[in-house]
């Protein structure tokens, strides 16, 4: 039964994995604007590219 | 019906501007289309057709030259390093994907410009350019030559960039959401059955851990409450947060005694899912409209710099440095920033802003002109006699209210409520505690702490924010924007509606119109229609869209006489329109319309007749208010409309007519000295005195990005016909306030029962704390979902 711990202390590695993932996505600004990002996958990516950034 | 403009999708009317084949309704968006059509950004129109913004002058000349002041550039740019800045800038035009397709293809029109992005929601776009290659200024003027036209205010420069609460909040919900599942899981087998003959091991294993889990959302995500729970009890009010800090330290201590001492489990889950539903609702309730701004003041209608002439050169200067006795330039379509005196030109001033009035004003030289016109003629020279923040208007923008105070009023049948709650609480867990000291000492803390923890008002504190945070999305989606979910309450107790006349009950530029005298053949109309197409006069422009015919003659010799009326020689006939003292010589005799006389040839032909236009279903929202609520009206134009207006409002409420903006806030601060709770209905500048005066302040706006003084919230001006379902909504909202409290109250009663008896276990505090939670949120969403439904759609 023992087994159950580890378990648990695995469960809490993944989840404390997802928080960290939810806090880098916080921070990096995924969530303040969460409505350009769904329009903006629908253009195509035939952009007219005339100059290439550096 | 012409065909409708590629760009714009506007009626081009029957002579489009045609390039490539193509119809459009003005030159400006001929000119879109060609910039967008060179750098091969046409895709533009596929992805969603028609979808410009069409603006009438597109000729910027020297209007954003402020730009290359490194003062304003500094405070402008959100950094700079080496070439390579960086701008956001406020888009009011931004509606649709073209618009996020268009603006972040911008390096395609010009290569200076490295990466664009959009925030569609907040209509915002970050530019990042090289500032080598293109100057802050010439990005601006490239997006208004595409019709972005970007909104630069006094007010950006001004504030440091706000930190993002909303991230806080996230993060806080983050960190409870993961502690509140792993705890859940850790407190599970004790529920099942046979969950009590666990070996010690995991007992003390997952109570560590629950311990530890619980100690981040403790102190970290429920850290709110706190400090507005001591806030709070600082100004002597016991508001909802007081009991919710109770009882979350109550759970904490207790659950951390009975885990170290080898008790139990504790009530760590408990404590967590509470502290992760209450975060659910404040979340839920802050999800406010962030393109919209409802507190401006005269800062972000000012622009940010303005010529000045010195020793006979222009030169720019930003607002803030501007002084008296500085001479100033205004160029037409310009803003006056500050009380000053003409000195050269012919000043014709729009106060339509300021006053609602959509006639310019004229102004002699040696005249003072008030501060927030906006000249239509052309360019004035203009002496400064006061210093802009103490203008006339200014200081009645800027005036000083008491935010605390109105802050602290709110929310009082919440506190109320939740005041009652806690010495209710209090009592019942000393009585229960004193009991069980005389019957069975073991018992008697337990049952203590077993009451705080039990009555820890969850659902009190969730009902208040589903209830109005769906309310306030319900009135979002009808066209009523308000600040925040306070506005609801108060908006309730108010007894007296004070409406302004000019833009708020009437239509802002739209005239009802009609022509009085003989009837007028083809030939006449096309006369008229011709002269009238040569001026720019609001009144010109009503008479023109007035008149149907298409084609229109030359005219010769065409002059305006400003405040008089326009003349000129239309297909070898002489016409002259306007005033009657202009036309016919003789003076006015204070009509109560505004009309235009014609003149054609060799006779007075008779007048137009125009008139204010009432907003739509005016009549039906007044019929329903005035039962209910003291109606007033306030007017800064004279009483030429008091007939037709007493009518609508019957004879019992108040009309003034003649109002200054300072009158206007004096009768609302009078009013409210009656101990009135006063509801303010207005739409200019000079309204806001009044508007922050009132207990609630909203405003009218046709487009409701545009600026609009400070307030507590913006109506839709097409929504204005059920403004008064919007008030009386409010009773409804706060019928399902006080039902969820009483379901709220029920659970309260089982759970105490449980508690003073001493019986609580973990398990019965982890079915019901959610359960009453989960379901007054519920209750509270759909109840206001169907009720507003069936509310506002019935006729």
């Amino acid at each position: 039964m023992s087994i159950v711990i580890l378990l648990a202390i695995i469960g809490i590695l993944v989840a404390g994995g997802f928080l960290l993932a939810f806090v880098w996505a916080v921070k990096s600004g995924q969530y303040d604007d969460t409505e350009s990002p769904a329009m903006r996958m629908l253009f195509d990516d035939s952009k007219p590219v005339e100059n290439d950034k550096e | 019906m012409g065909r409708k403009c590629v760009h714009c999708g506007e009626d081009c009317g029957p002579n489009p501007v045609m390039w490539d084949g193509k119809p459009f309704c003005c030159h400006g968006c001929k000119t879109v289309y060609q910039i967008l059509n060179e750098k091969k950004l046409d895709k533009y129109y596929e992805i969603q057709p028609m979808s410009g913004i069409k603006i009438e002058k597109a000729d910027v000349g020297n209007k954003y030259a402020y730009l290359d002041l490194d003062e304003i550039k500094e405070k402008l740019l959100d950094f700079s390093d080496g070439d390579i800045s960086k701008v956001t800038l406020f888009i009011p035009a931004i509606h649709c994907a073209s618009c996020i397709w268009l603006l972040e293809n911008l390096h395609t029109i010009n290569p200076g410009i490295i990466a664009s992005n959009v925030n569609f929601p907040q209509k915002k776009v970050s530019i990042t350019f090289n500032n080598k290659a293109v100057s802050l200024r010439q990005l601006v003027e490239l997006l208004v030559s595409i019709h972005y036209v970007p909104e630069i205010t006094l007010d950006q420069l001004g504030n440091e960039k706000k930190s993002n609460s909303n991230r806080d909040l996230l993060l806080k919900i983050g960190v409870a959401a993961f502690s509140f599942l792993n705890v859940m899981l850790y407190n599970f087998p004790e529920y099942l059955p046979g969950g009590d003959q666990l070996s010690g091991l995991f007992t003390k294993f997952f109570g560590y851990m629950s311990f530890v889990l619980a100690l981040p959302v403790v102190f970290y995500s429920a850290n709110d409450y706190y400090l507005s729970a001591i806030k709070g009890l600082k100004h002597k009010i016991i508001n909802i947060d007081v009991p919710i800090t109770l009882g979350i330290f109550t759970l904490f201590i207790q659950s951390s005694y009975d885990i170290f001492t080898g008790r139990g489990i504790g009530y760590m889950d408990s404590l967590v899912g509470l502290v992760f539903f209450l975060l659910i609702g404040k979340w839920y309730q802050s999800k406010t409209y962030r393109a919209l701004s409802f507190d401006r003041d005269y800062k972000s209608y000012f622009p940010v710099a303005v010529t000045v002439i010195k020793e006979g050169k222009e030169e720019t200067i930003p607002l803030e440095k501007l002084k008296e006795k500085d001479r100033i330039l205004i160029r037409s379509s310009e803003l006056i920033p500050a009380d000053a005196k003409l000195l050269k030109g012919t000043a014709e001033i729009d106060y339509s802003f300021v006053t609602g009035e959509s006639l310019p004003v004229y102004k002699k030289a040696g005249e003072v002109i008030y501060a927030g016109g906006r000249q239509v003629g052309g360019s004035i020279e203009l002496e400064v006699i006061k210093p802009v923040d103490q203008s006339y208007l200014t200081q009645l923008w800027n005036q000083e209210y008491n935010k605390e105070k109105k802050e602290s009023e709110l929310n009082n049948v919440i506190n109320k409520i939740s005041e009652y709650f806690t010495i209710a609480v209090l009592s019942v867990a000393f009585a229960a505690g004193i009991y069980w000291l005389f019957n069975d000492k073991s018992l008697a803390l337990f049952a203590f702490t077993s009451v705080l923890i039990i009555a820890c008002p969850c659902a009190l504190a969730l009902t208040v924010p589903f209830t109005f945070g769906s309310t306030m999305r319900e009135y979002g989606k009808r066209g009523f924007y308000i600040k925040n979910t306070d506005v609801i309450d108060n908006l309730r107790k108010v007894d007296s509606i004070v409406f302004d006349k000019t833009g708020t009950l009437t239509v802002n530029r739209s005239m009802k119109i009609e022509f009085v005298g003989e009837k007028l053949n083809d030939e006449q109309l096309k006369i008229i229609k011709s002269l009238v197409s040569n001026s720019s006069h609001p009144l010109s422009i009503t008479i023109k869209e007035y008149i149907e015919t298409g084609s229109v003659y030359d005219v010769e010799n065409y002059k305006e006489l400003p405040s008089l009326g326009i003349t000129g020689i239309v297909n070898g006939k002489r016409v002259n329109i306007g005033s009657r003292k202009f036309v016919t010589g003789k003076d006015d005799d204070n009509p109560v319309s505004t009309n235009v006389y014609v003149f054609i040839e060799d006779k007075i032909l008779g007048y137009f007749k125009i008139e204010n236009q009432y907003r739509e279903g005016l009549k039906e929202v007044i019929e329903n208010l005035k039962n209910k609520y003291d109606l007033y009206l306030l007017s800064g134009d004279n009483d030429s409309e008091k007939e037709n207006l007493l009518r609508l409002f019957g004879s019992e409420t108040k009309l003034l007519f003649n109002q200054s903006p300072t009158d206007k806030r004096d009768f609302i601060r009078k009013l409210k000295k009656q101990g009135k709770r006063v509801l303010m209905i207005g739409d200019g500048l000079n309204d806001a005195g009044a508007l922050l005066e009132s207990d609630v302040g909203l405003t009218i706006a046709d487009d409701i990005y545009s600026f609009s003084p400070a307030c507590d919230g913006i109506i839709d001006s097409r929504k204005f016909f059920i403004l008064h379902k919007f008030i009386k909504y409010t009773y409804v909202a706060f019928r399902i306030v006080i039902t969820s409290f009483v379901i709220s109250f029920l659970y309260n009663i089982v759970g105490l029962s449980f508690a003073v008896t001493g019986t609580m276990s973990p398990l019965v505090a982890a079915i019901l704390m959610p359960i009453s939670s989960v379901s007054v949120v519920a209750f509270a969403t759909t109840s206001v979902k169907i009720t507003s439904k069936r509310y506002f759609e019935r006729a």
